[in-house]
Parts: structure tokens; sequence; C-alpha cells
């Protein structure tokens, strides 16, 4: 055998029910990005002029890991809303709309996949 | 043979082969070594120096032949006295040679140069007088009158011989602050050249002018203006080779003093060796802090303490090897584990935490005594008749309380002997009378100063000697050594060139100054 590590994106559709808190609606995760800010500073993006809004932190329990959002996550889309040019206020608000219970979100991850080859001599 | 071992002892690296012939000289004795000094392809690289023989060098015993000796003779190293009261040019080694203190010879070398060029200054300033008044002296009768022009040519001539007067004085009359081994070499070109420059001009005027008794006065005179004229552009170029050349600066001299490696960085132009020296020492005065032989014994009583234990026993025979023993002794010593570092910072600790006390005590004391006097205003002058004192009275009256604690603080940092209580008392009566505080008092005793500030007896270092390897009157390069001995001590001079420097230029438009806020938050929903 021989194995060889490789990177690669792929997109994921996760459905968020919001968790009342009190008066507000929680969906248990922090943003980071947007084209606002500075891009370089963000740890997660692969390209560092990437200005898109990215998952920066996941609260335990929360609504946003048990429907499996990942640190790292960089969200595509929101509702259909796009995301990926917009400044991080318009982010915030677009997920923190009062009258929706639900959001529903498009998301690119990269993860690692290890591709195991046979090696040419059996 | 003994003479031999002798004349081998010298009391540095550089000299030590040289020191063979000379000290034939200097004994007189009829070797058939000594006319090797006096050959004219060596004569700038002659050695001249008459110092106490040293011990001698390890590995150099009676062993050595002289057939040796001789084969280094050729080494390049130059030594030149060049003491501060006599002077020596290329002509007087051999003089030299004889006893120092025989200086008749040498100061008639100075004065010799001196009175050449005065006569030469004087002869030259006569020159367009003597052009302008032999016609009318010899042969009047027979000369065109020559109205306006003529006396107009007149004035010019006499206030450019004044410009000439001042310019020369300014720059040639000056009291000479040293005196340097060689020939100056650009005084001397010019003098040179001014000669021949006369001479040609009254050569012309001696068989065109004087044997023809040629009638054109006006045309004489113009011709005496034109000597003139020519002299003030000499004059300029004279500023020009023996004041400007040298401003600015091109090499960057280090100057290490070889007992406690003090350092100081000067700034020099193109200047000669031997200038370059002058400069180095006049520096050397003012900036350098005093040479102090008690300071140095710390260290020569640790070293001796650390070869002092061990004992070199030959084993193989009745061969005597002293390189070989030393060599030996040498690597022994530097295996041995001891702890003559730990005593090191123990001692220095110690010493540091003493002189802090002494310092603190004398500080204090100080400062008392000074709170007791008070100048005295006018008014009160009349109120206390009694008490009042000139400033060497109130220096006395102060100075025993403070006594004890300066003299403690001068042992501890081994100062003493550089001030005497009477230096002491008009020091603090300078200092009362010009209302000074504690602080100013005490500046010159805290910290060592140069060496200016200290009694001419304390110096330690008045007489010098330049030793280097190029001729004295070459002018300085880029990687040249040169040292400057003197008695206890030695400068050695490291001579660097400033790089050259490319400086480009950059515009920056105000315009574009314009600046952005780079964020990056963090939102939780």
């Amino acid at each position: 055998y021989s194995a060889i590590l490789t990177f690669f994106s792929s997109q994921q559709r996760i459905e968020i029910h919001k968790l009342r808190q009190g008066d507000n609606l929680i969906l248990g995760f922090s943003i980071g990005g947007g084209i606002d800010q500075d891009p370089t500073q963000n740890p997660f993006s692969e390209d560092k002029t990437d200005k898109g809004i990215y998952v920066t932190r996941v609260t335990e329990g929360g609504p946003a890991e048990v429907a499996g959002l990942q640190i790292g996550d960089k969200i595509m889309q929101v509702n259909g809303w796009d995301m990926t040019m917009v400044t991080h206020d318009q982010a915030r608000k677009r997920l923190t709309k009062r009258n929706e219970e639900v959001v529903r979100l498009l998301v690119t991850r990269q993860s690692l996949q290890k591709a195991v080859q046979q090696s040419m001599m059996s | 043979m003994s003479a031999a071992m002798d004349t081998e002892s010298t009391y540095s690296g550089y000299s030590h082969y040289s020191g063979h012939s000379k000290k034939a000289h200097r004994q007189g004795r009829d070797r058939h070594k000594s006319p090797r000094s006096k050959d004219g392809s060596r004569s700038e690289k002659s050695v001249t120096i008459q110092t106490p023989p040293a011990e001698p060098l390890l590995g150099n015993d009676a062993s050595r032949a002289e057939e040796g000796q001789d084969d280094n003779w050729g080494e390049t190293t130059t030594a030149i006295t060049g003491t501060s009261e006599h002077s020596i040019s290329q002509e007087d080694i051999a003089r030299i040679s004889k006893d120092l203190e025989d200086s008749v010879g040498l100061d008639c070398k100075r004065y010799l140069g001196l009175t050449v060029a005065a006569v030469l200054g004087l002869l030259v300033f006569l020159t367009p007088i003597a052009f302008i008044l032999l016609p009318q002296i010899l042969w009047r009768d027979d000369l065109e009158p020559c109205g306006t022009v003529c006396e107009g040519l007149f004035i010019s001539v006499a206030f450019k011989l004044l410009i000439l007067l001042i310019g020369t004085w300014a720059l040639f009359f000056r009291q000479p602050k040293a005196d340097i081994p060689r020939v100056f070499v650009f005084r001397a070109l010019l003098l040179v050249l001014i000669f021949l420059f006369v001479f040609s001009y009254w050569l012309f005027y001696g068989v065109r002018i004087l044997d023809s008794k040629d009638t054109n006065y006006q045309g004489i005179v113009q011709y005496a203006v034109s000597l003139v004229d020519a002299l003030l552009f000499i004059h300029y170029l004279a500023i020009v080779l023996l004041e400007l050349r040298q401003l600015q600066p091109m090499f960057t001299v280090k100057v290490v003093r070889s007992t406690d490696g003090e350092s100081r960085y000067y700034s020099l132009g193109h200047l000669s060796i031997q200038r370059a020296a002058l400069v180095v020492l006049e520096n050397y005065y003012k900036d350098f802090t005093v040479y102090n032989p008690a300071l140095l014994t710390a260290s020569k009583s640790r070293a001796a303490k650390h070869m002092a234990g061990l004992k070199v026993y030959n084993v193989d025979g009745p061969g005597n090897n002293a390189s070989g023993q030393s060599r030996a002794m040498i690597a022994a010593a530097a295996r041995r584990r001891d702890s003559s570092h730990n005593e090191l910072y123990y001692e220095e600790a110690d010493h540091e935490r003493r002189v802090k006390k002494r310092r603190a005590r004398l500080v204090v004391a100080v400062e008392e005594a000074f709170t007791h006097i008070k100048r005295l205003q006018a008014e009160e002058q009349q109120k206390a008749p009694g008490e009042m004192m000139d400033p060497r009275e109130a220096a006395q009256a102060i100075f025993p309380s403070m006594a004890r604690a300066l003299q403690k603080y001068l042992r501890t940092t081994r100062q003493q002997q550089y001030h005497s209580m009477e230096s002491i008392l008009q020091h603090l009566s300078f200092c009362i009378t010009n209302n000074m505080t504690s602080k100013a008092f005490l500046e010159r005793y805290l910290n060592p100063g140069p060496t200016l500030q200290y009694d001419r007896d304390r110096w330690f270092s008045k007489q010098w000697t330049l030793v280097s390897e190029e001729a004295v009157t070459s002018g300085l390069q880029d990687g040249i050594v040169f040292v400057l001995k003197c008695l206890d001590f030695s400068l050695v001079v490291n001579v660097k060139k400033i790089p050259f420097i490319k400086l480009s230029e950059e515009f920056i438009d105000p315009k574009s100054h314009k600046f952005v806020l780079r964020l990056q938050s963090e939102t939780s929903v």
C-alpha cells in the first residue's frame, strides 16, 4: 500500500434550529470575516485574500454543533442569501433575523481524505 | 658574546632586531655591521631609540647567532624618535645615535629651515618693489614718462603686496606646536616652487630689462604687477594644499591604548602619517583618561600567581630548550583548573561596593561643608565684618571637614598621587570663588579625567616615538597601522577608510499618505 493525504473541499448543507434563550434566538457559533475585514488575519482560510464568512467558534452542545457545523467552515449561503461578498455586520444580520426559527446554511469544509492506492507491484 | 646578548634585548617586538646595530653605534664599537645603517636605501627605515634594556624575550637566548641577526636586519620596521623638544631629519641619523642630551646640532637643523623660509619670503616680497625701483635708480632720464596708468598700477601693487603680507602672516607665521620627524612635504614643495618662480622672473628681468635698459616704464611696471598677481595665486595654492585638502574627512582612525584598552575614534582627511600622529596625540591629551599605573598592578599580580605554581624539570638531559620549556609551562597553566576567575569576580564586586560606600560618604561630607559657606552680599558686609574671608581662607576653613573622606576615596580609587593637598585647596577656593556647588567641586575627583587636567609631572607621557612600517611622510591609506610609543605605554593606531556611500532618493507624494483600518471582528450569533 501507499497512502496519500489530500485536502479537498466539500459542500455541506446544514440546517440549524435556533434555540430560544430569554428574549433572543441563538445559533451557538461565532463568525468572522467579511469584505470590510482584514483577510490576512483569518486562521481558517486557505487563501489569505478570501474575504468570506468563516465559523470561528462553535459552542458545545449548542444548536450549531448538534446540526453538524464545524469550526473553520466557510458559510456560502444563508437561507438562499449569498454570504461570500457581504460585510461582517450584514452577515450577522442575516443570521439573526428575529422571525426565522430555522436557518439553512450552505457551507464549504476542507477535509482530509486518505487516498489509498495500491502500489504498482501487487 | 655578552655584548651580543645585550644588544638583543630590546623593549619591544618591533625594534627587536634593529636594536642591534644602533646599540653598536651608541657604544661606539667598531663593528663591521654598523655601515649598514648608513645604507642609503634603508635610511628611511632607520632605528634610533634609547631605552633601558628590558628582560629578554622568550626563546631569545645566547644560542642565536650573530649571522642570524644580520639576516633579519632587512626587517621592514621603522622607529624614529620624534620627541617634543627635538627635531630630526634624514641626514642626522648618525648624530642621533649619540647621547640624546646633545641637542645642539638638532636645534640648528630646525632653525636652519626657518631661516631659509624667512629669507626666501623677504626676497620674494621685495622683488616687485625692486623691479619697479631699479629702472628709476639706474636710468631715470631715459624712461618714457608714464602718467596716470603707472600711478594706478603703483597703487594696485602696493595693496596687493599688503594683502599678500597679511595672508602670509596669517598662514605661515604661527607658533609651531610640534616638531615632526620628517620634512613637511607640501611646505618644502611650495618653497621650491616659489624659489623657481621668482628666480625665473629675475632671470628674465635681468636679461631683457636691465641689460638692454628698456625704456618702456609702463611695461616694466606691468611686469611687476604680473609677478605680484602670480604670487597671490601661489598663496591661494598654498592655502588649498596646506589647509583645505585635509579638512574633508576620508579616514577613521581607531586609537587604542595598549595598557588598558581604552579606545577612541577620530576622523581625519588626507594627511601624512606624521601629521596624523600629531592629530592623534593632540586629541589624546584631552580625550583619554590619564594613564594610571596603579590600576594595572591587580591584573599583573593575578597573572603572576597563575604561572607561579609551576616548575619545569628537564628530564631528558642537559639540552637547554628554553622555548620548549616555556611552551610546556603555558600549556600546563592553561590546563590547570584554578579558580582565579572566581577570585576576580568577588574581588571586583567587593571593590565596587567599597568605592560606592566611600563615594557616598564623600558626597555627603562635601555637601555639608559647602552649606557652611555663603557668599556675602554687599549689604551684609557691614553687618558682619569680623567673619569676612577671602576664597582661600574659606577653603582652608571648610577643608578639614571633608579631607578625610576625600583622602579615603582617592586611596580606594588609586588616584591619591594625582592630587596633592595644595592642589585640592586651590581647586576648592576656585570653586568657592565661582559659586560652584559641591557636585561641581567633586566632578574632578569622582572620575579620572583627561591627562590635561593634571599636573605635568604626573603625565607619564611627554616624549613620543612614532613607529611605522611605511615612510612617515607617505599619506594615510586604508589598513595602515602605526604605533605611538612613550616610555610606559603605547597607542596603537589603526586606519580605516570611510566607505563610499551610495545615496539614492525616493520621492513620496504627500497626497499618498492615506490609511485604512483593518479589523478582524468576531461576532457570536
